[in-house]
This record gives structure tokens, sequence and C-alpha cells, in this order.
């Protein structure tokens, strides 16, 4: 992303930092109907960088990445308040809000290979985007699904149904889909649940090496894999923002809040 | 201890009389329509010939073949689907993918109840005074067709409406994640797995539109007619009112030639119907997900 | 930078652009809308055509009193002709009556058996049938109460025509049930199971357990299975036309014959001059089908619906 390229923000007194600052979300408190899941919540994302995100459950972790690309339109009963800024437009603002959505990939715990091929699958985010060169197809499908280390499994079978892997194959395959999608950022929610650890581990080796091209946001109920991979960690709970520092920091004591101390050290959660 | 063995043992006989009871009412209501669907395959079947399907009728409609009710049959369906189709599936993708949980949706609801309630001869005075005289189609093939797809709309719409509402939402939001449109996501996720429903829906409306006799009374079809139809604004024989006619209108009529009608008719309709089962129960056994 | 193919439509912030497929939405979305609300627009187009043909008739002849009480339908009469329907609702009445005796034990009876005992392959196949019974036209059934229902009863009771109230009635009924039992059952089966568990798990046999657990929780459904089939009975047309014997009558018994509403119309609009006065009657008529129709079905779906909140 070519953080110069920045247009003017479409909100008065936009701030001069925009430039390496990816999403800046203020005030965020996000409701089902009187429940409230995620209260005032402010943070920045920088660009390139891993924002990790722990809590345990309920914190409101995902409502708030649901937030972030406007899921709420589908769901009325979630009420979003408050600002969210990506590259400094205000998301509820915008004009076209799947251009928005096609830019964020999303990777939710519960894996959903859609009942198409495998290969249709990967290739479905390019094909909305008006892609239809076959051969610029294959190589977007192999190297998403090499990158989301499903490829050597499946490279036989790409005319198989995805809906029909197993659920670890499946949660690859909604990592290689949401890859093929080239977004600014990438918001990855307990994606490990389904894997195998091995897996696992060659998948965080990829979103290190993702780093250099996209934004991630990754959410995690593993404490050691936000502190394997995250530059800055926020710690969420019950709907509340505890804490954000970096990561390092929250591993070594340097905590403002005990909460955070407690939960990371396995006292609760 | 002996008392409640002497209970089960009542309680057994009267649960095994109970059973035999509804066994017998379920084949007081099945068997009679076989015996009678059984009499129509013997008294008919003398009568069907490869020359009766290819014949125009012949001597006052006492002889000769059923070949212009039966094409004019298969025009009405044709043209009924080509207007069914496009109304009937947009309905349907509108109350699966776009309806909220209103008034409006309700109130959709119970029209599409009422269409499918409102007697078909109401249907026929709806076509003649809106297609016939209004629109000025005439009694033609057109409004005959027209009349026939909005009686047998609620068809179209409910079974396609099932079966897009059987694509998990999962699917959707996967597909709105990365960025699909609504349409974008309905044309490639939601339609391509609905499709096969959908098709048991039409054929099951081929089979209600094929044997339908009171809607096109007066919107296009006649009761005889020396031409075989060659554009929508024709008049038509057609199958089940050649049946009405031939049964009847028409003295003179040998005591076989109608049961020859009767069993092409059901024929032609039940043979629709268990190919729509059959489909339905292939489609079963082949999960996508 | 790594957005190789995808910003090639823009770059930077400039993303937020409406382009053809976000046109291509809203454009389908409205066409979609149309679609649905289609079925309003054709049953407000039902009942504003009917009218329209039906009005002169309302506005210039139409007497309540003698169009519902007296009993003489004399509409091509040259000089005075009468529009009298009491005789026709009578007809219409006592075939459905006869229709519903016929149905209601029989396709009750069977959905309980289907939804309740049959098992397995039994049970796949009765459902089957009981669809393929559904399917038979009308005119088809019109067709055996004149051909074979006819004789039957002639032979069986007697008299000297088969063409009446009983065959019409026993033909309807067997029309009906189908549906009436697929709903039922439907209706049957959406009672949890976990109710019958519970009132098995206290020693109750099945039949106490239907009698006292799934009847009652599934009351609503059924009732509207059975409105349905009224509103069936009620407006059909070509069975009843050619095995009621179509001659305007009160009947005494089951063996008279009598003539229905929709089979009047069906019979006569041939007839008729369109815009003549009889064209009219037979109009109006139809917007006394449809109102009654209206409100038996809009009945049942509130009952129905009813039970689907609970």
């Amino acid at each position: 992303m070519v953080a110069g390229m920045q247009p003017p923000a479409n909100e008065p007194g936009a701030q001069v930092e925009a430039a390496n600052i990816k999403l800046a979300v203020r005030d965020l408190s996000i409701s089902y109907g009187r429940d409230t899941a995620l209260g005032n919540v402010s943070l920045e994302i920088r660009e390139h960088e891993i924002f990790g995100i722990i809590g345990p459950a309920n914190a409101g972790k995902t409502s708030f990445l649901k937030s972030l690309n406007r899921m709420d339109m589908f769901n009325s009963d979630m009420h979003v308040k408050g600002e969210v800024l990506f590259n400094g437009l205000n998301i509820r603002k915008l004009r076209n809000i799947y251009a928005l959505r096609s830019r964020i990939g999303v990777v939710f715990p519960l894996p959903v290979g859609l009942p198409m091929t495998i290969y249709d699958n990967v290739a479905l985010a390019p094909r909305l985007s008006g892609m239809k060169n076959k051969a610029d197809l294959d190589v977007i499908v192999e190297r998403c699904l090499t990158r989301a280390a499903l490829w050597d499994e499946v490279k036989d079978r790409l005319n198989s149904l995805g809906s029909l892997l197993s659920g670890g194959q499946q949660q690859r395959l909604t990592i290689a889909r949401a890859l093929s999608q080239e977004p600014e950022l990438l918001m990855l929610d307990e994606f490990s649940i389904a894997v195998d650890p091995v897996t696992t581990m060659r998948i965080e080796d990829v979103l290190k090496e993702l780093k250099a091209e996209m934004t991630i946001i990754l959410v995690t109920n593993l404490v050691q894999q936000a502190r394997r991979l995250a530059d800055r960690t926020a710690f969420f709970l019950a709907g509340e923002c505890v804490e954000i520092g970096e990561t390092e920091d929250l591993f070594t004591d340097k905590v403002k809040d005990q909460r955070t101390n407690d939960y990371i050290e396995g006292r609760f959660g | 201890m002996f008392e409640t063995s002497t209970l089960n043992a009542r309680n057994q006989q009267v649960q095994r009389l109970v059973r035999i009871l509804f066994l017998m009412m379920t084949l007081f209501l099945i068997v009679p329509v076989l015996i009678i669907l059984g009499t129509l395959v013997v008294k008919g079947s003398s009568v069907i010939s490869i020359d009766f399907l290819f014949t125009s009728p012949t001597e006052g409609m006492t002889a000769g073949g059923i070949f212009p009710a039966l094409l004019g049959t298969v025009f009405l369906v044709a043209v009924d689907l080509v207007i069914a189709i496009p109304i009937g599936i947009s309905a349907a993708i509108y109350l699966s993918e776009y309806a909220g949980n209103n008034w409006l949706t309700r109130v959709i609801n119970l029209a599409i109840i009422n269409l499918a309630g409102v007697p078909s001869i109401v249907h026929a005075l709806f076509g003649l005074g809106a297609f016939v005289l209004f629109f000025g189609f005439g009694t033609s093939i057109l409004a005959a067709s027209l009349t026939l797809a909005i009686m047998t709309l609620p068809l179209v719409i409910v079974a396609s409406k099932e079966s897009m509402q059987a694509v998990p939402q999962a699917f959707r939001e996967a597909s709105w994640n990365m960025g699909a449109t609504r349409w974008q996501t309905i044309r490639r996720v939601v339609l391509p797995n609905a499709i096969p429903g959908i098709l048991t829906g039409l054929i099951l409306e081929i089979s209600r539109t094929a044997g339908e006799t009171a809607p096109i009374m007066f919107t296009g079809a006649v009761f005889f007619t020396p031409f075989l139809p060659q554009g929508i604004f024709d008049q038509t024989m057609a199958m089940p009112l050649h049946l009405f006619v031939v049964a009847t209108q028409v003295p003179g009529v040998p005591e076989d030639l109608p049961y020859g009608v009767a069993l092409m008719l059901i024929a032609l309709v039940l043979f629709m119907n268990a190919l729509s089962i059959a489909f339905r129960a292939w489609l079963r056994g082949k999960k996508k997900w | 930078m790594g957005n190789g193919v995808l910003t090639e439509t823009g770059s930077g912030g400039d993303f937020d652009r409406r382009n053809t497929d976000w046109y291509m939405d809203k454009v389908v979305q409205a066409l979609i809308f149309i679609g649905g609300i289609s079925a309003i627009i054709f049953v407000a187009g039902i009942f504003v055509f009917i009218t329209k043909e039906g009005l002169g008739f309302i506005l210039d002849r139409f007497d309540f009193m003698e169009f519902f009480t007296s009993e003489y339908w004399y509409p091509a009469e040259e000089e005075d002709p009468e529009y009298g329907i009491l005789a026709m609702i009578a007809g219409t009445a006592s075939v459905t009556v006869l229709a519903m005796l016929v149905a209601i034990p029989f396709s009750l009876g069977t959905a309980i058996y289907i939804a309740e005992f049959a098992t397995g392959k039994t049970r796949e196949t009765l459902k089957i049938l009981v669809e393929l019974l559904a399917a038979i036209p009308s005119v088809v059934w019109g067709f055996i109460g004149l051909s074979i229902m006819n004789p039957l009863i002639i032979d069986v009771f007697d008299v000297p025509v088969g063409l009446n109230v009983l065959n019409a009635g026993i033909i309807l009924g067997l029309m009906a049930a189908p549906i009436m039992t697929s709903i039922a059952e439907d209706a049957l089966k959406a009672v949890p199971d976990r109710y019958r568990e519970a009132a098995e798990a206290m020693g109750a046999t099945r039949w106490q357990v239907i009698q006292k657990t799934v009847l009652p929780a599934a009351r609503n459904g059924l009732l509207g299975a059975v409105l349905l089939g009224v509103g069936r009975a009620f407006g059909e047309t070509m069975a009843v036309l050619m095995a009621t014997g179509h001659s305007i009558n009160i009947p005494g018994s089951v063996f008279d014959s009598v003539r229905a509403l929709p089979a009047t119309i069906a019979a006569e609009l041939g007839e008729t001059a369109v815009g003549s006065e009889h064209y009219q009657a037979l109009f109006t008529l139809g917007i006394f089908l449809f109102m009654v129709t209206f409100v038996i079905n809009l009945s049942a779906d509130l009952i129905v619906r009813d039970t689907a909140k609970k």
C-alpha cells in the first residue's frame, strides 16, 4: 500500500499522522439488542504490523472484527456506534461498501468451504473483481493455496468440492480464499482452532512473510501465539479494551492493568 | 406386580388395535383410488395407440386421436413456464434473501396463500377480465398461460424459496466478507446450490399446469379447432378440457374413448410428479456440504 | 505493493468508487423487489378485475335479499331474470360437508398413521402415494364421478340418478384428503420429539402419547389442514360440475342432484355475452367466491401461524 497516496480525509480535522495508520477506531461500541458486546474502544493499527487481540470468550473480539468490515449491515440485531477510519476514510460513509470488504480478508474460527470446487473457492474473489483469464487465475490459486499450506494436499483434486474437505483443510481453504483477495488488511479470528500444531506453525511463518504486504489483525485465544507473532497486542475483557501495548511489554510485566497480567499468567480465561 | 402386568398387556392390546385402526383408515383412503386408477388403466389402455396420440379427432370428435390437445397442452405449459419462472424465482429470491421480518413480508406471504387458495374458476374470471378483454390478448394461448402462471405461481415461489433457504447462511457471509455484493452472492453461491430444488418445483409446476381445466376454459382453450396453434395469440385445444368435452359435451362418443383421454392426462401428470419425487430423492442422497 | 491484480481499479484510498457491480446490485435489487411483491399485485389484480366486470350488476341490479335468499336462478329469462343463489349455496354446502365427513377422519387417520406409526420404507411409500394422489387433476376426478361412481351409486343404492350430493361428496373428499393429509402430517411432525419421549418415559403407550400429547400440541396445525380442505372443496369447479348432476335444487337427501357455485360460473359463462347482465352476475358470483375463500384462507393461515409462534 502506497501510504503517500492518501486522499483528503472525508472528515474535518483529519489526522496528520494518517500516513502510517491503517485503521483508526474511535469510541467504538457494539451492542446486540440491549446487551453490550464491546464498549468505547479506541485504538490505532499501523500499516504492516501484526496486531494481536487476546482475551477470553465473550470479550467482544469477534464482534470487533465484524464491525470493521461492516458485517453488521447483515445483522439487524447488531448495533455499532463510534468511528472506524480505514486509510483515513470513515467506513460508515463509504459509497461502495463492497470495495472496502474486498480490501479486507477475514478468516473466522468456523471454517467455511463454499460448496464449489476448491479451485472456484480460491478463484471466487478475483472473479468477483472481474478477472477472467484462466492463466492468471491459475497463478493466484496455486500461490494462495501454497501460502495457506494446503496446496500439496489438494493440488491433484482441485475439482472436488471445497465444502467436503476436512475441518482443518477447510480452515486453510478459508485462509487461501482470504489471501486471494490480496487484502490490505487481513483479519484472522482464532484460525488455528481446527488446524494441527504443525500446520499452525507453517501458517504462522507465512503470516510473518505476509506482514510485508499487508496489515494483519490476529485474534487469538493462544497467548503464546500472540507473543510469537504480534508486534503489538490488545487485551479485551468482557467488552472492554483493557490494555494495548508492545507485545513484549505485556509479557515482561510492564502491564498497566493487573487483569492483563492475570490473564497472560493463566489465572483465568 | 400382577396388576401392572395385566395393565401392560391391556395397553399392548389397545396399542395394537389402534395401530390397525389407523392402518385401515390409511388403506381406505388409498386403496379405492388405486382401484379407480386401475380401472382407468384397464379401460383406457385399449384406446391408446401411436395413432391415438398423433392424429386429430374426427367424425365430430367421436373418433380419431388427441394430437391437437396434447400439443396445445405442451404449448400452454411452455408459455406458462416462460412467465412463471422469472416472476416466481425473483419472488422467491426476495423472500429468501432480502425480506425482513416485517409487515410487508407477512402481506406477501398472505397474498401467496390466497393466490393458491382462490378457486380456479375465479382465476378464470380474472384471466378473462384482465388478459382476454382488458389487455386485448383475446382468447389465446398467451392469455390462458398468463392465467395458469399466476394461479400456479405459489408452487414455484414456495419450492424455490425453500431450496434457497436451505443454503446455510455461513456461505453467504463468507461471500459477503470477500466483498461480493448481494446479487453476486445470490448468483454465485445461493442459486447454484438451490437450482436442483428449484427444478423439482418446476417439474411439479408442469404437472399442475398440464392438468388445470377451469382457468383455461374462457381464456384460451377451445372445445375443438381444426387448426394446430401457430403462435401465442392462437386458440388451442388442451388435454384437460378435451377430457371434459368428450366426457360431457359430445353425443355418441364410444364408451372407452374418454378413458383413453383420461389415462393419457393422468399418465402425463403423474409421470411429471414421479419424476419430481425421484429427482428429490436423488438430490437427498447427494450432499454438497 | 502486493496488490497486483485487484487494485488495478484503483489505488490508495480512491477505491471507494461505485462500479458496475455496485449499480448492478441496485438494479437487480429493484427488479427482485418487483418480483417479491408480484403476489400482492396479482391478488389485488384479481379483485380489481373481477369487480370491474361485475360492478355493473352490483350497482344496477344486485338485490341482497334476492341474491342470498331466493332459490331461483333464472339469469337467462328475457322478461324477468332472477338471481338467487340460495340453492347453489345449499348445493355447495351439502357437497362440502359430505366431502369433509369423508376427508377429515380419513386424512387425519392417515396422517397419524404416517407420522406416528409407520416407519422406514412403508412411511416413504405412503408419503409418495399420498403426494401422487394429490396430483390427480380435478377434471379426472370429475370424469371418475361421471363414469365410475355414477353407475356404482345407481347399482348399490338402487336410485335413478348417480350424479348427486353423494357422488360429488365422495369425489371431493377423496380429492381433498391427500392435501389435508400432507398438511396434517407436517403439523404432527412439527411436534418436537421430546414431548413424545417425555410421555413415553412416564410409561405411556404410543396411543396415549398421541392422544394426550401429540394431538393437543398439533391442534392448530390440524385445524389449519381442515380449513384448507374446506377451502379446496368449496372452490372446486370441474369435479363438482361433472359429478353433482348440475341441477338447481335444495337437496333433501344425498341422492338429490345439486348445483355448486363455482360450477355454475364454469357452465354458464361460455353462453353469455360479454357485459350482459347475466355475464356480470356470474362475475358477482366470482366476487362472492373470492371473498369467502379469502376469509377461509386467512383464518387457516392465522391459526397455523399461531402454532408456529408457540
